[in-house]
């Protein structure tokens, strides 16, 4: 398996006036996770869309397992799952009837299909429910058994268009689990969107930001924490000095010290190794520590970097306008914004 | 939530293309499996025609027999299975699947694209010539009399399925073409020129005027008569042939093929612009 999963050159797609993917090119190697993130409207899901062969590139080409989308979309199909935004399912079929078909529309035989059925109900942890008809499944069983549809013909290539959104941080663990174990145990290759931080940055190998259909950066998600630049050591003190500052900028290794009402921002581009030296530094000075912390880019950094923009726009500017992002823009809301019914992608 | 880990030394299945049979069953096994499941689709098919069969005999039996001299119990036996069989489509499950997105995992399969249609076609088949059975049971405790006997029975079954699934193309051809579901619910109203602009109440020596001169022209009249000729060719409005009467059956099975030529040519030019991908 040394050929590449997904090749994209200059991939694009115009809905009419309005480029929704605006020339992206890939590379994913076979066995990787590669996260793909961007907000609402990026174009994620009509990228998707076109490398599972449901819509044709405007320009550019796409190879899906070595075969290009446009031109062998047959054989694409073979080699690829797909978890489309929205699980797509019937009501009223069973989770065991959908499964079967999908198996038969896979050409899979009677023993293939049952086989198969035991394994992906292993993975994705249906249970009873497997008899029951869809239209009673919860948000998240209805979640997982989409995921065990996208598996049920053993693809090289899984593709995941917002596999969490909407979901409880419960089933979004479940998810996570699963994705890792195809990944780790198979081999499968697994191509996700996402619009939360967290996801992109706990499961893949390789983000991709994607923002108004261009890839923006691309790299593993330490690498692009890297691009933002230095480290920051919080530390609140209950006495400020300036000889305070002035000991600590003069620690080597920090770049910069930036002081607030009663915390000091340490800029250092190694946080960790500058962490003793301010320790001591405050230590010496006086300064009573209420509390110390080290703490590193996320990718919202780098998506404010390259954009201008938050990635969350329920999260942003406003609350904390000049300030540099924390942590609490980490991290998938709790309930799940849902708000992604569906991109343009699904129009017409 | 646990996740049991699966072991590495699974045998690994190859997707394949199932073949255009198995992908027809494939999507028809689907589709019969649902009709029972929503009573509320079916029922009205079969009550609907007997209703009006048992209302139009008890109402102008007398009438029309004083008219015409024809046994009016038979004349309209025809006329109830064919509103048990027209118009019943999976056309409102097929936009069901457009619009929550079932239809593009569909899409996403190897499966061809014909038989995404076809296998729904096969279901109405089977499901209408269900239908049409207990309409003629009624007709038959009603003391209809077919002088072709059973053979000329499983014909009439087999000539109002064939109507039937020819008429579906309308309703897929909309549904496929708009994905809206009041567009389907709305191509009901084709049902209605098709069957009374015809001998549906009257033989066609009686009928009068523009009446009569649509009447000619609509496949319906033809089918119809076919129809009439397997019960008794005493009332058909051709001349007295014998019991089992090729013209007026090959007349209504030129009818349906020029229907079915004209509708599923529809559906598939509709099929068409819906899978291509756009």
């Amino acid at each position: 398996m040394t050929e590449p999963a997904v090749v994209t050159e200059g991939i694009a797609r115009r809905f009419g006036d309005y480029w929704a993917v605006d020339g992206v090119d890939l590379h994913i190697d076979s066995g990787e996770i590669y996260g793909f993130l961007g907000p609402n409207g990026a174009g994620k899901s009509t990228l998707v869309r076109m490398l599972c062969t449901l819509m044709r590139p405007t320009r550019g080409r796409g190879i899906v397992a070595g075969h290009d989308v446009a031109r062998h979309p047959e054989r694409v199909r073979l080699r690829i799952g797909v978890a489309l935004q929205d699980a797509a399912l019937d009501d009223k079929q069973t989770g065991r009837e959908l499964l079967d078909l999908q198996g038969r529309l896979y050409g899979l035989r009677r023993h293939e299909r049952s086989a198969r059925l035991a394994q992906v109900m292993r993975l994705v942890d249906i249970g009873t429910a497997i008899d029951r008809q869809i239209r009673t499944y919860s948000g998240g069983m209805k979640r997982r058994l989409d995921l065990a549809a996208a598996l049920i013909h053993d693809p090289d290539i899984l593709f995941l268009d917002e596999p969490t959104t909407g979901l409880d941080p419960e089933s979004r663990a479940a998810v996570w689990d699963e994705v890792r174990l195809l990944n780790e145990q198979h081999g499968t290759t697994i191509f996700l969107t996402t619009q939360y931080l967290e996801e992109a940055d706990e499961l893949a190998d390789r983000v991709g930001i994607i923002s108004r259909g261009r890839l923006v950066a691309e790299g593993t998600p330490e690498e692009l924490k890297r691009t933002v630049g230095t480290d920051v050591i919080v530390a609140r003190v209950e006495t400020l000095t300036d000889a305070t500052l002035a000991a600590l900028r003069a620690l080597p290794g920090v770049d910069d010290v930036v002081a607030g009402r009663d915390e000091i921002m340490v800029h250092a581009g190694d946080g960790a190794a500058a962490m003793s030296p301010v320790a001591l530094a405050l230590h010496a000075a006086g300064a009573a520590v209420v509390s110390l912390t080290l703490r590193t880019p996320t990718l919202d950094d780098v998506f404010l970097q390259m954009t201008g923009s938050h990635l969350q726009a329920d999260e942003t500017d406003s609350a904390r306008a000049g300030v540099h992002p924390d942590d609490a823009a980490d991290g998938p809301p709790a309930g799940g914004t849902g708000a992604s019914a569906s991109e343009e992608a699904r129009a017409r | 939530m646990t996740t049991t880990a699966v072991p590495r030394t699974d045998r690994r299945v190859e997707a394949r293309p199932a073949g255009f049979v198995v992908d027809v069953a494939s999507v028809a096994r689907r589709a019969i499996r649902q009709i029972p499941r929503e009573p509320e689709a079916v029922v009205p098919a079969l009550i609907v025609p007997i209703f009006f069969y048992v209302l139009n005999i008890g109402a102008l039996s007398t009438v029309t027999h004083a008219a015409a001299h024809i046994d009016f119990k038979a004349f309209e036996l025809p006329v109830a299975v064919v509103f048990a069989v027209t118009g019943v489509s999976r056309a409102s499950a097929l936009v069901t699947d457009i619009q929550n997105g079932y239809f593009d995992r569909l899409m996403i399969t190897p499966v061809r694209r014909l038989p995404l249609l076809l296998g729904l076609m096969t279901a109405d088949l089977t499901l209408v010539m269900a239908l049409a059975v207990p309409v003629l049971l009624v007709g038959l405790a009603l003391g209809v009399h077919f002088v072709t006997g059973v053979a000329g029975m499983v014909v009439f079954i087999i000539l109002s399925g064939l109507w039937g699934l020819v008429f579906t193309g309308l309703p897929y051809a909309i549904a496929l073409k708009t994905g809206s579901p009041g567009a389907v619910n709305a191509s009901f109203v084709l049902f209605f020129p098709i069957t009374f602009l015809s001998t549906t109440f009257v033989p066609k020596a009686e009928l009068q005027g523009w009446l009569r001169a649509v009447a000619n022209v609509n496949p319906m009249t033809y089918i119809l008569e076919g129809l009439r000729s397997l019960v008794s060719n005493d009332i058909t409005g051709g001349a007295p042939g014998p019991v089992w009467n090729a013209t007026e059956l090959g007349e209504a099975l030129l009818a349906v093929a020029a229907f079915g030529a004209v509708s599923l040519s529809l559906a598939l030019l509709a099929l068409r612009g819906r899978v291509r991908r756009r």
